[in-house]
């Protein structure tokens, strides 16, 4: 509990510094936001309104204070583009990209630490190879382009699967926690839990690709690392069984460094989506970011991207949080 | 034999430098004007397929545009925007971290407060946000990314300095009255460049996905200049009726990230002691 106190506290000047870059953004930006937003039949009358309107004749710090006491109460203004509060469209979207990094983040796991483990533990042979080498290409592959591919071959030549959306038109989910899955699961609606992970698929394994590569060649050098130490020996000796050697002792201390660049990709996962949820027109927060920027509406973009810092700072703390619980030897 | 690492090494900058000879003569290699449409000849497939002809190898977009041409025009912008981002966040990242391991106390306090701001965005929402507020433009571009990749070097080399600076060759200048910036420039900073490399090779790959990515995005370079992002984005439309629109651009960025990142792997192979070990 400390712990968290203690890095809490920490994170503040941080989260100050955050804000104050996105603030500044907006006023280094070349041009007057409002004239770019009301276009060239805007009379001076009308900037001049709006300028007030958006409190942007005041003093930078009274601006940067009110921006300030604002996020912190959560009140961050009406969208200009959708005319809602941002703080709904926000609740609405969030639960999309949360599915969709999480499923990304399951696709990688699977595929990625079994494949890791199993090319250390067999180092150097043609599967290693094989195994790293798919790894390379997916580190280069650009994850835009898988998307369009898989969409042109599994939703265009074979019709296979659906190539934009969240879920099939028509189909209703009661919303309880805004995460298809999860509620169509516990409202026991099969049909809009099938179209979901339908909808889902070619996203998550279009996001989900880069950080498989990036966890393969993790998991295996941590494996390779830690098969290396003399308690490893040690269980051997013992005459424990190779399943158990790998199981028990080498794959929970390898899950170390594992779990930390999962963490760290997370972050990645979540600005990743903003190009997969384009390239799907997935209605997450990813795609209203560009929608935001599209339109000029710089408040929201600005809100939205102090929501992608700040998450992916409560992550990374997170993160951190588990280790002491995978390794207790760690101590912050 | 020739070792794996020194294939990796030879394969990758076999690749890179035949896409910067690619970048460099591209008026000379494009077979037609990457800006000039043929109306009459708009989506014709690459000149092995069905209606193809055989003056577009690689087929035509939806203006007419010759795709080989484009895509050989395409690289400049990746790999001028890939190596000016290397260079500028390599020295920006470079000097701060050597400056807050070498000195430490209020400057490492400074620069290392400053980079934890920035490694508490993700990169790309750094490069998104600052395009989203500079708007289009190559300059822009290498600025946005550069301050989204600068803080990767400054970790590195500030850490590097820090263990460097106990050394006992750093002592010894000392002794013979080295003044602290000449023993930081001549001594301590060339020591750094083997981790720096690899992170530059790695670091130029990534920025080269990403600058196809805020392309695509509609939010790199202005739409008039030819890129391998902006060619995917426009081809996106088409992809049941021309994929050629998507594969081609596509591949290009495959093939050039897949070079820089077999160069990088080779490099941090040589360089790297404990992954000699693992071998």
């Amino acid at each position: 509990m400390r712990t968290l106190i203690r890095r809490v506290v920490g994170a503040v000047p941080v989260l100050l510094g955050i804000s104050f870059l996105i603030f500044m953004l907006m006023h280094i930006a070349p041009g007057d936001p409002v004239s770019l937003l009301l276009g060239d039949d805007a009379t001076p009358a009308d900037i001049e309104r709006t300028r007030r309107e958006w409190g942007l004749d005041r003093p930078l710090a009274v601006q940067y204070w009110d921006f300030l006491t604002r996020a912190v109460t959560g009140d961050f203004g009406r969208s200009l583009k959708f005319n809602e509060p941002v703080i709904k469209l926000i609740g609405e979207r969030l639960p999309a990209t949360l599915e969709l990094a999480f499923a990304s983040l399951v696709v990688a796991i699977f595929l990625a630490v079994p494949l890791g483990v199993y090319s250390a533990v067999k180092h150097n042979s043609l599967l290693d190879h094989a195994g790293m080498s798919v790894a390379l290409i997916g580190v280069s592959l650009p994850n835009f382009w898988l998307g369009i591919l898989l969409i042109y071959y599994f939703g265009g030549q074979l019709n296979l699967l659906p190539v934009a959306g969240r879920i099939e038109y028509g189909i209703e989910v009661k919303r309880i926690t805004g995460l298809y899955l999860f509620d169509s699961l516990i409202t026991g609606n099969l049909e809009a839990f099938g179209s979901t992970v339908k909808h889902l698929l070619m996203p998550a394994i279009t996001l989900g690709s880069a950080l498989a590569a990036i966890v393969t060649r993790i998991s295996r050098s941590s494996v390779l690392e830690v098969m290396r130490q003399d308690y490893v020996t040690t269980a051997r000796a013992k005459g424990l069984s190779e399943k158990a050697v790998i199981w028990r002792h080498i794959l929970r201390n390898a899950l170390i460094t594992i779990v930390t660049i999962l963490g760290l990709q997370l972050g990645a996962l979540l600005s990743g989506s903003v190009v997969t949820e384009t390239v799907f027109s997935y209605p997450g927060i990813g795609d209203l970011l560009i929608q935001s920027i599209s339109a000029r509406d710089y408040k929201l973009t600005q809100v939205l991207i102090l929501m992608f810092a700040v998450t992916y700072f409560v992550v990374n703390l997170l993160v951190d949080l588990l280790y002491t619980w995978i390794d207790p030897r760690i101590k912050f | 034999m020739l070792s794996l690492r020194y294939l990796k090494i030879y394969v990758g900058g076999a690749i890179l430098a035949l896409l910067v000879v690619c970048g460099i003569a591209a008026p000379l290699l494009a077979p037609r004007d990457p800006q000039a449409q043929t109306l009459e000849d708009r989506l014709r497939p690459p000149r092995w397929a069905e209606n193809g002809l055989p003056a577009y190898l690689l087929g035509t977009d939806n203006l007419g545009r010759d795709m080989l041409s484009r895509i050989i025009f395409g690289s400049r912008i990746s790999l001028m925007v890939g190596a000016a981002t290397v260079l500028f966040a390599g020295l920006v990242g470079c000097t701060l971290g050597a400056v807050a391991g070498y000195f430490g106390s209020t400057a490492d306090e400074i620069v290392s407060k400053i980079s934890e701001i920035f490694l508490a965005f993700p990169f790309l929402l750094i490069a998104i946000a600052m395009m989203a507020f500079l708007g289009q433009g190559v300059g822009n571009l290498i600025f946005a990314l550069m301050l989204s990749r600068w803080v990767q070097y400054c970790r590195v080399v500030r850490g590097e300095v820090l263990s460097l600076k106990e050394r006992d060759f750093v002592s010894a200048a000392k002794a013979l009255g080295g003044r602290d910036g000449y023993v930081l420039l001549r001594h301590v900073v060339p020591n750094t460049f083997a981790s720096v490399t690899v992170i530059a090779t790695f670091g130029m790959a990534i920025v080269i996905i990403t600058e196809a990515s805020l392309s695509f995005l509609g939010l790199g370079v202005p739409a008039h200049i030819p890129t391998w992002g902006s060619m995917l984005s426009e081809g996106r439309s088409y992809i049941n009726r021309a994929p050629w629109l998507t594969i081609f651009p596509g591949l290009a960025i495959f093939i050039t990230v897949f070079g820089i990142n077999l160069l990088g792997d080779g490099l941090r192979d040589i360089f790297d002691p404990k992954l000699r070990r693992q071998r």
